[in-house]
């Protein structure tokens, strides 16, 4: 296994304060890293890093180095840049429009004009999406309409659809009954051969039943990082071990 | 002293409804008026013939076509400019003391008295440019009037659009401009429309910043370079100069009508493209 995504010495800054400090993390090609960690230890930031999101924000800053298949983000053209990093946000944000329009919006962004190969990427990502048999006759019909589980498997088709080798989620569960949570932790299993996932959640559960390893992130610090099983049943720090255990968080 | 809420409520529930009664009525007696003397004045010869006798006899058609001319230019000129300033204000600065110089000054202009835009363009367009009084001159000192409201209601339309809207497409590898034309853009299109439907109405409606530019000739305009005067003006002409009380009711009947129009139309466009986006 090669190192897909290496941080060193990571400092990001946002108006003078830091939001990340000395991170220092490696994700190894087609793992599925859990990031947890209580509100505002920087959990989301390290994504937005990561496909430079933040860059849109006003007074970010950062040193430090972050790679991406041995480059640094910020070398890598920035549109492919995300083309290879794909992100989930944490709300279904389907855009105004149908359920194919959404997930032929990348491939059309990059270009692709053909309505053959373009229906065929569709029902590809909506298939590996676990949307296909629920959607297949009505992907002419507004995206809004769908549900709040099935929205959130639509953007996950929308990001699959650009074929990314990194997909990043920003808590793609929060908002959604343990039903649709289940179906959205099997895409992601089923999903991990292909590619390399970052899970940022708030639901330490989750986190055991998905990921191989596991960073516990609080206050803008990697407090620890180690294979998942170890991370919950046998922390190493003090304060992991109060936040997975419920003691604070 | 002992507070009723029943009874406040129900004062507070019957003063507001009287204001909007009143608001009402007047409008009504306004429309009701101008449509007892005016509709009856409406036929196919005034819609269609050439005024005779400087507008006492005949029909309006000359100043209808002059005022479509004339509004549909100042829309296709302030439109771009309008919807592209709004896309620069919201899309591509931060909050800056430029941005806040501009919006300023958009909003000055929307408060500057229409004749003295007429004074503007006639100096600018008239005079200096050459164009004479023209239905070019009269519809480019519209598109200068109306620029403002288009400005700033494109500007809300597009800042209404959810900032996750832009992440999505950002994070899907589009470029900034892809983002505009493909999220931002399509989706405030109902605002956007909004506002160029009010600057089309006010263009219409509009007296003093045509007269000085596009002119008042009652000649049917062949092009664009000729003077035209429109049905606002002809109205204004024929009440003041009390040439035909009549026929400028008749007129300005037809402008309520072709403003009424306008608004239904643009209604319906709206509700068409919001319903395709749900």
């Amino acid at each position: 296994m090669n190192e897909k995504i290496v941080a060193r010495n990571l400092n990001v800054m946002v108006d003078e304060k830091p939001v990340l400090r000395d991170i220092n993390l490696t994700v190894m090609a087609n793992e599925i890293l859990a990031i947890i960690g209580p509100a505002h230890s920087g959990k989301t930031t390290f994504l937005r890093c990561l496909n430079r999101l933040i860059e849109n924000q006003p007074g970010f800053s950062r040193t430090g180095e972050l790679l991406l298949d041995n480059r640094d983000v910020r070398y890598w053209d920035v549109d492919e840049l995300r083309r290879r990093v794909g992100m989930i946000f944490a709300t279904p944000v389907p855009l105004p429009g149908t359920i194919f329009d959404n997930v032929a919006y990348g491939p059309k962004l990059k270009g692709v004009r053909n309505s053959r190969l373009l229906a065929e990427i569709v029902e590809k990502s909506l298939r590996a999406a676990f949307l296909w048999d629920e959607v297949k006759d009505r992907l002419f019909t507004s995206a809004l309409r769908l549900s709040g589980g099935q929205q959130q498997r639509l953007c996950i088709a929308r990001t699959l659809a650009v074929e990314p080798e990194v997909v990043m989620m920003d808590e793609p569960c929060s908002g959604l009954d343990p039903i649709s949570t289940a179906q959205i932790e099997n895409a992601i299993r089923e999903l991990r051969a292909y590619y390399t996932f970052i899970l940022v959640t708030n639901n330490v559960k989750q986190a055991a039943r998905v990921s191989d390893r596991t960073a516990f992130f609080l206050s803008g610090e990697l407090v620890e990082l180690g294979p998942t099983a170890q991370v919950f049943t046998a922390p190493r720090d003090r304060r992991t071990d109060d936040y997975v255990s419920g003691r604070i968080g | 002293m002992i507070t009723r809420p029943l009874l406040v409520q129900r004062l507070v529930w019957f003063g507001l409804a009287l204001l909007t009664l009143l608001t009402l009525i007047i409008l009504f007696f306004i429309i009701g008026y101008i449509t007892v003397n005016g509709a009856p004045v409406i036929t196919p010869e005034f819609l269609f013939t050439m005024p005779e006798r400087m507008g006492k006899a005949g029909g309006i058609l000359p100043t209808i076509i002059a005022t479509v001319y004339v509004a549909l230019i100042a829309v296709v000129v302030a439109t771009p400019f309008g919807v592209g300033t709004a896309v620069y204000l919201t899309e591509y600065t931060r909050e800056s003391l430029l941005t806040r110089v501009i919006r300023f000054g958009a909003d000055a202009l929307a408060g500057v008295p229409s004749i003295i835009f007429g004074l503007f363009g006639f100096i600018l367009f008239v005079i200096r440019l050459k164009m004479g009084w023209s239905i070019l001159a009269g519809g480019l000192t519209l598109a200068v009037m109306i620029l403002p409201t288009i400005i700033r209601t494109s500007e809300e339309a597009i800042r209404a659009i959810p900032e996750q809207f832009r992440e999505v497409s950002y994070s899907l590898g589009g470029t900034k401009s892809q983002t505009v034309m493909r999220v931002v853009l399509p989706n405030a299109l109902p605002g956007i429309l909004t506002g160029v439907i009010l600057g089309l109405g006010r263009s219409v409606a509009e007296t003093a910043a045509v007269i000085f530019t596009a002119g008042s000739s009652l000649r049917l305009p062949k092009t664009i370079l000729e003077p035209g005067r429109t049905m606002a003006v002809h109205f204004y002409i024929l009440a003041r100069e009390g040439l035909s009380m009549e026929r400028a009711y008749g007129t300005a009947f037809l402008l309520i009508v072709v403003i009424l129009v306008i608004n239904t139309l643009a209604y319906l466009l709206m509700f068409r493209l919001t319903r395709r986006l749900k």
